[in-house]
């Protein structure tokens, strides 16, 4: 009473149909091949008691249960679409009495109780990892890679069955043996068992078939997927592969020779390389393992999706493995999503690589920090713990949801999704974080240049140095008057110049009167700060040449004023423009001169 | 001086337009004046940004490496250096002080924690932890490829302040952006080039500025600060032997020269008695210090110190100056008589060490060409030629002696100091080609000098020129005195010109130094050596990653305790990215044992069998450029394995592997040659194989011959693994066939 699906890669999936009706039940059993093409067998199964019968059982070996990836029963809907993620039915692990020691049951609740007679269709897919076995182990380089399966050509139940039949699909044609009993059929690569009718529960009878298979079995031991989202608008995942080759242990030399040359035929095991389909719009891709980056990749995509063709190192052979880490950015609202207050992450459970069987998959969702209120929803029973991370700027951690699960297949590959509630003004602690940081170094630094930090306030070398310092302010004054001084000599021409272009000597009067004031003000305070600076012994060494800026200064300002009053003076007299300029050449000359020598001066000083 | 221009320019003006020039002059004198109201300040601005520009510039120069590969590990040491660093950073330090290796020197083992320089490691785990510390989450080997771009930008702030010391602040400058992108630094500090040399340029060059300071100024800080510069320098790279005997060297020079001072006395004695007793907490320094003939001239001085000191003292009691003459000639005599006894007693008795093979080869640049081929099988260790110090140093090579000039011309106990320091490296520089990194430093900070100030005479003579200048055209304006004015313009403007235009020569040639710098930076010196890349036939880049390949494959697909022989320059990579157990590496502290590596590489295939049996030999590497043409490959290095080997084992006869003198692979190759176990592995089902169109198969493009030998068998072993490039060959000892 089921459909049969194998994969013919490394491992064997089932599908199974279950037809039960009241009196002849009925189901269906299909069997598909890697390239997906699935057979259909049938069989009876007879359900004989009287009462209503709400669950089914379905028995399995355990040997055969430690590699179930995939246990799924949903109501049959015809051909066209066997399968239907949205109305699966409930199926439990049992053990009922009674029954044989050996056998894992697994009940599957039906939506009604069966009546007498009554009839229900049901689809069983169970999909299991490791259920081919290379035979012979071992094998060279230039062999071909055997494998071998081993099944029961009656499907293993505790019901009596009507009819059924088995069909195996192979990938290639090419049947090294397998087992005939009454009833078998091959076609092309496709194998036929059956139908047999009236078989008592319990009915066991081995078949083992021995093919050719050149598919490579890539089998991951362990894969650990890091899902980090940031609020900041990016869902980085990381994925850790430990990879291994599956099938025949390669044994003897391995030539890079022929496998150059001969790449089909010395080499047909071995597998190049993984294709990886991730979402769309995904970013930042890296492929490295521990010891670098690793240059053999390849991604193309457009807005449906984005596919990354990675080559490990080298070609794996069988029992060669490898290891490396693949890592990507994806658009944070294509994932995260709100409700009712609560974030929840929509993303992919299984690893984005085709056709790769993983042993033990570890899921960690790390959340940002100051997360609360994290709760879970797998479409398939996972193991859960939780655990923190430190990464950058965090101070107590960002909250890891990690949920594990052993046998991981391709049809794991759905939708889970972590609830949990997050406060939007955490995201900004991080930046603030980091201004607080520079803000504090600053403040430090501020506080180190003006906190006086000598041990000793007594001794010579700082007495001195404070000295030196007063010494430098004043200068530093000195410097400034005069500098005011020389912007006033500069007022003073601009108001010449304003007196040839407008004849306005008035304003002119006006200008120097301000300047004149402006002037002895500034003397007065330079010689405040002079007389300071006579009484200090440090400055003994500068104060010469500070007084003779201070002398030459004066001179200038006189030269000025002279020139000023002379020019001032022609235009009252009104003797021409000429004439005036003979006589102020001079003066200019010096005025020149002298400026020259102050602005030297200045300089020498600021250099000391 | 532009600000000075335009004035000049607006005065000559001043004739035609008075009105409109005079607002320029305005302009000019006024932004003039607001510039100046603050000079102290605008050139503290100054200086600083332009030193936080280089310490920045120093920084990215060397991230061509990571743009143009990938942030990784580079060359061999490096790969030591890595693995021992994430040791210590996942055990923590005693384990990491406490640490035998048994996965390197099968049998042997190697006491890592008594045999290395830990500063290196520990400078890295420090900065990691305190990153951690901060909360940044970054990886040990982030960490580890920017350690050395780090501490290149430090240098530049070190050698900033040191120009400071020895010439002037302008120097200083000059000297940081020299330094900070100088090829012959850069080559050892790029990211990802994790090696000693990296932080310990960077302590030397702090050891000496600190030392010269102390000396200016007699001040024990500094000493003190100095002596700590000197531990860091001793616990990160064994060059410090260069600094224990240049300091010694110095301070005889200025005794010599009559330039002993307290100042000198307080520096000397404090640097070498604190750096000599800190250095001793170095377990792979020990008691060197007191007991090695490399120490014995700082000690020497030492005590030649206090005797001067002493007879300071007494001549200073003493007025009598025949009596102090005589004094002072008993004194010396009998001091360098208890000197000379005490070292010919050391030495005679073993107390002290002689010299190292090592520092021979320094002092004699052919001494270990004819004693030690292991020193001298190191290509690093060649005699440098003329175009690396161009490659290296660029103009830098003709400015050094310009330096040195305004060195003599200008003599302190600073300049002393560098003048020295460029003298002594340079000769070492010119022996070995590693040390030109030494040099780096000394020839940097020389040249600064040329430059600061050549530039610095250049532009005073300009402003002084432009000053006058605006004096005599004012009195050109003024028409008085027409042939002044003729004679002002027949001198000035000529010296004037002649300034401009070496100005602008030097400012060409400085600019030339920096594309140069730039063009080797990126194109030569930041390979990871690790992966190759060339241009392929399109102009495309083509990346060879065989090394990774062989390595992963050897980490993934081989027992965990398997032994792989190979030639000792990859057993570092092998450890640290196979994680796997090497027989010998690169550390070749065992000559014995490097020497029964190449023996069994150059035996025929059953004597090295019985070698590689009682090595417990897995799996034997060997690298290959025949397909792609890479030339350091084992066959090029074979000769040094033959000459390592014979050295040690007399069955191994360099004569037998070549003909006529000629190291040939083709038929007319030594018949030894064509079937010793590294022809073997080499070539093994290479005559099979075409490499090139219209050559016969079995041609070898690394040494463009066909090979001698297309038939090779082997019986022993058998080909594990060869990279897609076919550059590493992996192959596994078979175990012994049953004897039944």
């Amino acid at each position: 009473m089921g459909v049969r699906r194998k994969m013919a890669l490394r491992f064997d999936l089932i599908i199974f149909t279950i037809l039960l009706f009241a009196s002849p039940v009925l189901s269906d059993l299909i069997l598909s091949k890697v390239d997906r093409r699935i057979d259909l067998t049938s069989q009876i199964v007879e359900n004989e008691g009287s009462e209503p019968v709400s669950e089914v059982l379905l028995a399995f070996p355990d040997l055969q249960v430690k590699d179930l990836a995939l246990l799924k029963a949903s109501p049959h809907e015809g051909k066209g679409k066997v399968k239907s993620l949205s109305a699966s039915l409930p199926v439990e692990n049992v053990k009922p009495n009674g029954m044989p020691a050996a056998l894992t049951f697994y009940a599957v609740k039906l939506p009604k109780a069966l009546g007498k007679g009554d009839s229900y269709t049901f689809d069983v897919l169970a999909v299991f990892a490791h259920a081919l076995r290379p035979f012979p182990e071992k094998i060279t380089q230039a062999d071909i890679q055997l494998v071998v399966f081993q099944e029961s050509a009656f499907y293993l139940t505790p019901y009596v069955v009507k009819v059924q039949s088995l069909s195996v699909k192979l990938p290639e044609s090419r049947i090294e043996s397998y087992t005939k009993l009454e009833n078998t059929k091959i076609h092309g690569s496709e194998i036929k068992y059956g139908p047999y009718e009236n078989l008592p529960s319990f009915s066991y009878s081995p078949i083992v078939v021995h093919f050719e298979s050149n598919q490579p079995f890539a089998v991951a031991q362990e894969v650990v997927r890091e899902i980090e989202i940031s609020h900041w608008g990016n869902v980085q995942v990381t994925e850790h592969y430990k990879l291994v080759h599956g099938g025949a242990q390669n044994k003897g030399e391995f030539s890079r020779l022929d496998y150059q040359a001969r790449p089909t035929i010395r080499g047909a095991s071995a597998f190049k390389y993984l294709i990886a389909k991730m979402p769309p719009r995904v970013h930042s891709v890296y492929y490295r393992d521990e010891i670098g980056n690793i240059s053999t990749s390849n991604l193309w995509g457009d807005s449906k999706k984005t596919e990354l063709l990675i080559e490990p190192r080298y070609p794996l052979f069988g029992g060669w493995r490898t290891a490396f880490t693949i890592g990507y950015g994806l658009p944070l609202k294509d994932f995260l999503f709100e409700l009712e207050g609560n974030r929840f992450l929509n993303i992919t459970f299984g690893s984005p690589m085709n056709e790769l069987v993983i042993d033990n998959l570890i899921v960690k969702v790390v959340l940002p920090e100051g997360s609360g209120d994290i709760s879970v929803s797998a479409p398939f029973p996972v193991n859960q713990w939780e655990e923190t991370k430190l990464s950058h700027l965090d101070l107590t951690g960002r909250p890891v949801v990690v949920l594990q699960k052993t046998n991981v297949v391709p049809e794991h590959n759905q939708f889970f999704q972590v609830y949990y509630k997050f406060s939007k003004l955490s995201m900004l602690r991080e930046p603030f974080m980091l201004i607080f940081g520079f803000f504090s170094l600053f403040v430090a630094g501020i506080v180190y240049m003006h906190v006086d930090m000598s041990i000793s306030k007594s001794s010579a070398a700082y007495l001195a140095r404070l000295q030196w310092d007063e010494v430098q302010a004043a200068i530093q004054q000195v410097e400034n008057v005069i500098n005011r001084c020389l912007t006033t000599h500069d007022k003073l021409e601009a108001s010449l110049r304003d007196l040839s272009r407008t004849g306005d000597v008035q304003a002119c009067k006006a200008a120097r009167k301000a300047a004149d004031g402006l002037l002895k003000e500034l003397s007065k305070e330079l010689k405040l700060v002079l007389s300071f600076l006579q009484s200090s012994s440090a400055a003994s060494q500068i104060l010469p040449k500070v007084e003779e800026l201070v002398a030459k200064e004066k001179d200038l300002q006189e030269k000025v004023m002279a020139k000023h009053s002379t020019v001032v003076d022609c235009y009252e007299k009104k003797t021409g423009i000429r004439d005036s300029e003979n006589r102020v050449a001079a003066q200019q000359q010096k005025i020149t001169a002298l400026r020259q020598e102050v602005e030297n001066l200045l300089e020498l000083i600021d250099e000391i | 001086m532009v600000g000075k221009t335009e004035s000049q320019n607006g005065a000559v003006k001043a004739t035609a337009a008075p009105a409109m020039n005079l607002e320029s002059d305005l302009f000019s004198n006024f932004s003039f004046k607001s510039f100046k109201l603050k000079t102290k300040q605008q050139e503290l601005l100054l200086r600083v940004s332009i030193l936080g520009l280089v310490y920045i510039l120093a920084f990215i120069t060397r991230l061509f490496s990571v743009l143009r590969y990938e942030s990784m590990i580079h060359e061999f040491d490096p790969y030591f250096n890595y693995r021992t660093t994430l040791f210590l950073t996942e055990k923590g330090f005693y384990e990491f002080w406490n640490w035998f290796d048994s996965e390197s020197w099968y049998p042997l083992g190697r006491i890592i924690g008594g045999t290395l320089y830990p500063g290196l490691m520990v400078t890295a785990a420090f900065i990691y932890w305190t990153l951690r510390f901060l909360r940044f989450a970054v990886h040990i080997r982030e960490v580890c490829v920017l350690t050395a771009p780090f501490f290149a930008s430090n240098t530049t702030v070190v050698a900033y302040f040191f120009g400071k010391e020895i010439w002037d602040s302008g120097a200083g400058l000059v000297a940081a952006a020299f330094i900070a992108i100088c090829p012959g630094y850069i080559s050892r500090s790029v990211a990802g080039s994790y090696d000693n040399e990296g932080v310990a340029i960077f302590a030397l060059l702090l050891t000496f500025y600190l030392f010269v300071k102390a000396v200016n100024t007699g001040s024990l800080a500094w000493a003190l600060a100095s002596a700590f510069g000197y531990f860091y320098m001793v616990s990160a790279w064994g060059g410090y032997v260069f600094i224990i005997n240049l300091i010694p060297l110095y301070v005889l020079v200025l005794l010599i020269t009559g330039r002993y001072s307290m100042r000198l006395y307080v520096a000397y004695n404090c640097m070498y008695v604190l750096g000599m007793l800190l250095a001793m907490q170095i377990r792979f320094v020990g008691f060197q210090h007191v007991q090695s003939g490399e120490h014995m001239a700082a000690m020497g001085v030492f005590f030649l110190m206090q005797v001067f000191y002493f007879l300071d003292w007494v001549k200073y009691m003493l007025s009598d100056t025949k009596l102090f003459q005589a004094f002072l000639r008993i004194t010396v005599t009998s001091a360098v008589a208890v000197g000379a006894l005490a070292l010919g007693v050391g030495t005679a008795s073993g107390y002290i060490s002689p010299w190292t093979g090592r520092f021979y080869s320094l002092l004699d640049p052919t001494y270990a060409k004819d004693n030690i081929p292991i020193i001298a099988s190191v290509s690093e260790h060649q005699p440098t030629a003329w175009s690396s110090f161009m490659f290296d140093f660029h103009i830098l090579l003709f400015l050094f002696p310009a330096g040195l000039y305004f060195c003599f011309k200008k003599l302190s106990d600073a300049t002393i100091f560098i003048v020295m320091y460029g003298l002594t490296s340079m000769y070492f520089a010119g022996v070995m080609v590693r040390l030109i990194l030494v040099a780096t430093p000394a020839v940097c900070l020389i040249s600064a000098i040329a430059v600061s100030a050549t530039i610095k005479n250049l532009t005073s003579l300009l402003r002084t020129k432009s000053k006058t200048a605006v004096a005599g055209s004012s009195k050109g304006t003024g028409g008085s005195k027409a042939s002044s004015k003729a004679s002002f313009d027949q001198s000035q403007p000529f010296q004037k010109n002649g300034a401009i235009a070496l100005l602008l020569g030097a400012f060409y040639l400085l600019s030339k130094y920096a594309t140069h710098c730039t063009w080797v930076t990126s194109e030569a010196y930041s390979s990871p050596s690790i992966v190759l890349a060339a241009r392929g036939a399109h102009g495309n880049r083509v990346i060879f990653d065989d090394y990774r390949e062989a390595y992963f494959w050897l980490r993934q697909n081989t027992p965990p305790d398997a032994k792989v022989m190979s030639w000792w320059d990859y057993g570092y990579q092998i450890t640290a990215m196979g994680n796997r157990t090497v027989i010998v590496d690169n550390n070749t502290w065992n000559n014995t044992h490097i020497a029964t590596v190449g023996r069994a590489m150059s035996s025929y295939e059953d004597e090295a069998y019985e070698i590689m049996r009682s090595l417990d030999v897995d799996y034997v590497l060997v690298v290959f450029g025949g397909v792609t043409g890479y030339s350091s490959d084992d066959i090029n290095k074979f000769l040094w394995m033959v000459r390592i080997g014979g050295g040690v084992f007399p069955v191994i006869k360099e004569p037998d592997y070549l003909v006529n003198g000629d190291y040939r692979v083709d038929k007319g190759a030594a018949p030894k040659m064509l079937n010793c176990l590294m022809y073997k592995l080499s070539y093994y089902r290479f005559g099979e194989l075409v490499t090139e169109y219209g050559k016969p198969p079995g041609y070898d493009r690394a040494r463009g011959v066909e090979i001698g030998n297309k038939d090779i068998k082997l019986e022993h072993l058998e080909e594990a693994f060869t990279t897609s490039n076919w550059i590493v060959r992996i192959y596994k000892v078979k175990p012994p066939n049953n004897r039944w």
